[in-house]
């Protein structure tokens, strides 16, 4: 029999279902696949429970933004609010619309909420506790982020309506260009700690964290995160003014709960990732010697990053669509691949150059290098809007001074006629 | 221990699969749909030789990313065409594009 | 000779790839024809990742679910005039090509079926993915054909954005 362990208590839950299983003679492939079944079952069940408590918790905080108290009513503090919520979507009219393609259009939201379960595979909750260790967990998340679009399309689509499939091609347009920033930034915690794993990734900032390390790709990280949950102010994708709410318009009741549900869960999803890349994961005093510790660590750490998104959406006015995409294809991209550089051949230099500097100068001389790229791409928005600028005052000058010039050759005209 | 020609046969169903897709369709985003079903069957052929035959050369790897790779390319291209001449002659049915035809 | 456990894991996922590719080609809806190639594109990355190919089953799902897959379903809504397919999808020589099909992939198995291959070999695939990177990049292994194809995509980006673009 495992020895209890209450440093570790989860793994030794699952030791413990191992060896009872075997003790009652079962076959050791049998055991191995109960023992993983109940372990996805628990996770998926703490990722699904997770966003009754963030609903909550992100109506009062954006309450509180806006000096109003959010919900007090139902229970305690509010409570019960999402209790209520999910007991009035249960009891509205389910409808499906007429001509809409039936299994298509009951299938893709939970094709969207799986898109969110599966990341939590690869997330790692304290020492010896991850999902599924695969030695590509990067790229896993990106395409993981690609069957959440399909998902939206589809919703969109299949409604039979032109304003869903409106909705759901902007929002795929939106989703798509800025997977690409997303991914350079994730580039390069991967570029720091040497692997893709993200188990690694966590181990590797036992020392330093990544977001001392380098903070400009954290902040672009958190920016293009934000832009693929359709938070505001990039969330055109469900603004009720602008596009008639967008790819799930025609969703009612508990199919419209699970779309919210969706949303409610990748935006969560992405404070702990965000921990995970850039504030050290589950790593904190004492986490590797007791793992449950790692555990209160990393949702403190992605509890801070969900305050933030809910910050910046109570702060931020909606970006209009073709500044939205514009702004990713002509700011994000270079910047992000600028950073890329940057931190590359910064690294590369001083384990060339310096290869004996410990993990304090190193980290000054990879944030000094990411201050002077902040400072040099400040310069260059300002010299690039100073252009534009110049261009508008010029053109008007040129109205104004196109009259003016009319009446000189009038004038002028009739003297050098002879 | 699953015998190699288990793949290989695997993959020359989808090739035969993805080859009466091509033939046999009218639109021409579905004969596109065929040809991704083959270049599918030909990376699973890349692969499972690389496993059986050479598995500690990398070399087996990187020919099957650059199939991806230029399938990639090979699927934009194809349907930036087709959207072109659906924008021209308003149909993308195969059999309509017999401008050259004698 | 008794089928252990991964033998009918493959034959579960093979079956299912070939249904799936099957529905592909026989579908009269071409969206649901699409949903049909995501869930064998699917397949095939269960088959990569059956085959030890962590790296090339999470590019397959990377690649074709999430940027070709969407690229044909976007082509196919730009180039529709009606929301619903009634006329036919297959073509008036789809007896012969089905006859063709048959006979190709008859002959390909028969002959697949009489090679005697070598067998699986156990190794170690630790590090592979570094192993790929380091090959992908270094001068005397595969850095050319890495160059060519990042130059072929580019050459398809604009190709792409100036075939599809409108022309006044």
């Amino acid at each position: 029999m495992p020895t209890f362990d209450p440093a570790n208590i989860f793994m030794w839950a699952y030791k413990f279902l191992g060896w009872w299983l075997t003790s009652l003679g079962l076959a050791p492939e049998f055991v191995l696949f109960v023992q993983l079944f109940a372990a996805i079952g628990m996770l998926a069940t703490v990722v699904l429970l997770i966003p009754i408590f963030t609903i909550w918790l992100e109506r009062k905080i954006a309450g509180r933004f806006q000096d109003r108290l959010g919900p007090n009513r139902t229970g305690p503090y509010g409570l019960l609010q999402s209790f209520a919520d999910v007991l009035k979507l249960l009891t509205k009219e389910d409808i499906t619309p007429h001509k809409a393609d039936k299994w298509i259009f009951n299938l893709s939201p939970l094709f969207g909420v799986l898109s969110i379960i599966t990341v939590w595979a690869v997330i790692p909750w304290a020492s010896t506790m991850v999902g599924a260790d695969i030695n590509v967990g990067v790229l896993y998340l990106l395409g993981i982020s690609g069957l959440g679009t399909i998902a939206i399309m589809m919703g969109g689509w299949s409604s039979n309506n032109k304003f869903a499939l409106l909705g759901a091609f902007r929002a795929v347009a939106q989703l798509v260009a800025y997977e690409v920033p997303m991914i350079i930034t994730l580039l390069i915690p991967v570029m720091l700690s040497g692997s893709m794993s993200l188990q690694s990734i966590v181990k590797a900032q036992g020392q330093m964290w990544f977001i001392v390390l380098a903070p400009f790709a954290g902040v672009l990280f958190f920016i293009t995160s934000i832009a693929e949950i359709g938070r505001a102010p990039f969330d055109l994708l469900e603004a009720e003014s602008e596009i008639a709410t967008g790819y799930n318009i025609e969703y009612t009741g508990m199919k419209f709960g699970v779309w919210m549900l969706q949303e409610f869960s990748h935006a969560f999803a992405v404070g702990p990732l965000f921990a995970t890349f850039f504030l050290g994961g589950w790593q904190g005093p004492y986490a590797t010697e007791i793992p449950v510790l790692g555990i209160v660590y990393f949702m403190l750490k992605s509890f801070f990053g969900y305050f933030m998104i809910i910050w910046v959406r109570s702060t931020l006015p909606r970006i209009r669509i073709d500044h939205l995409m514009s702004l990713n294809w002509k700011f994000f991209v270079p910047v992000s691949l600028l950073a890329l550089i940057v931190t590359a051949l910064v690294d590369k230099a001083m384990s060339e150059f310096a290869p004996g500097t410990g993990v304090a100068g190193r980290a000054i001389v990879l944030f000094t290098a990411n201050v002077l790229l902040v400072i040099s791409v400040i310069i260059g928005i300002r010299n690039a809007a100073h252009a534009v600028r110049v261009k508008e005052e010029g053109d008007d000058h040129a109205e104004h001074g196109d009259a003016a010039d009319s009446h000189d050759d009038h004038s002028a005209h009739p003297a050098p006629a002879h | 221990m699953i015998p190699l020609s288990w793949y290989l046969t695997l993959a020359a169903a989808l090739f035969c699969i993805g080859l009466y897709g091509v033939l046999a369709r009218r639109n021409a985003v579905a004969i596109l749909m065929g040809v991704e079903l083959m270049l599918n069957a030909v990376i699973i052929n890349l692969v499972a030789f690389w496993r059986y035959n050479q598995p500690t050369v990398i070399g087996g790897q990187v020919f099957a990313i650059i199939v991806f790779a230029v399938a990639a390319a090979e699927a934009a291209v194809g349907l930036a065409l087709i959207i072109s001449i659906y924008r021209r002659r308003s149909s993308v049915v195969a059999e309509d594009m017999n401008l050259m035809k004698w | 000779m008794s089928i252990t456990l991964p033998q009918i894991i493959f034959l579960v996922v093979a079956i299912g790839t070939l249904f799936t590719g099957v529905m592909v080609v026989v579908a009269r809806n071409l969206v649901h024809a699409a949903l049909w190639l995501i869930l064998s594109f699917f397949g095939v990355a269960v088959v990569f990742a059956m085959l030890e190919a962590g790296f090339i089953a999470v590019v397959q799902v990377t690649l074709y679910i999430g940027a070709i897959a969407i690229l044909i379903i976007f082509a196919m809504m730009l180039t529709r005039k009606v929301m619903n397919d009634t006329e036919p999808q297959t073509n008036s020589q789809w007896v012969l090509s089905l006859v063709v099909a048959a006979a190709a992939f008859i002959g390909l198995a028969g002959l697949l079926n009489a090679t005697a291959w070598s067998p699986l070999q156990a190794v170690s695939l630790e590090g592979s993915v570094a192993q790929l990177g380091r090959a992908l990049v270094e001068p005397n292994q595969y850095v050319l054909p890495f160059e060519v194809a990042s130059v072929l995509l580019i050459i398809a980006l604009i190709g792409a954005v100036a075939i599809a673009s409108e022309k006044n």
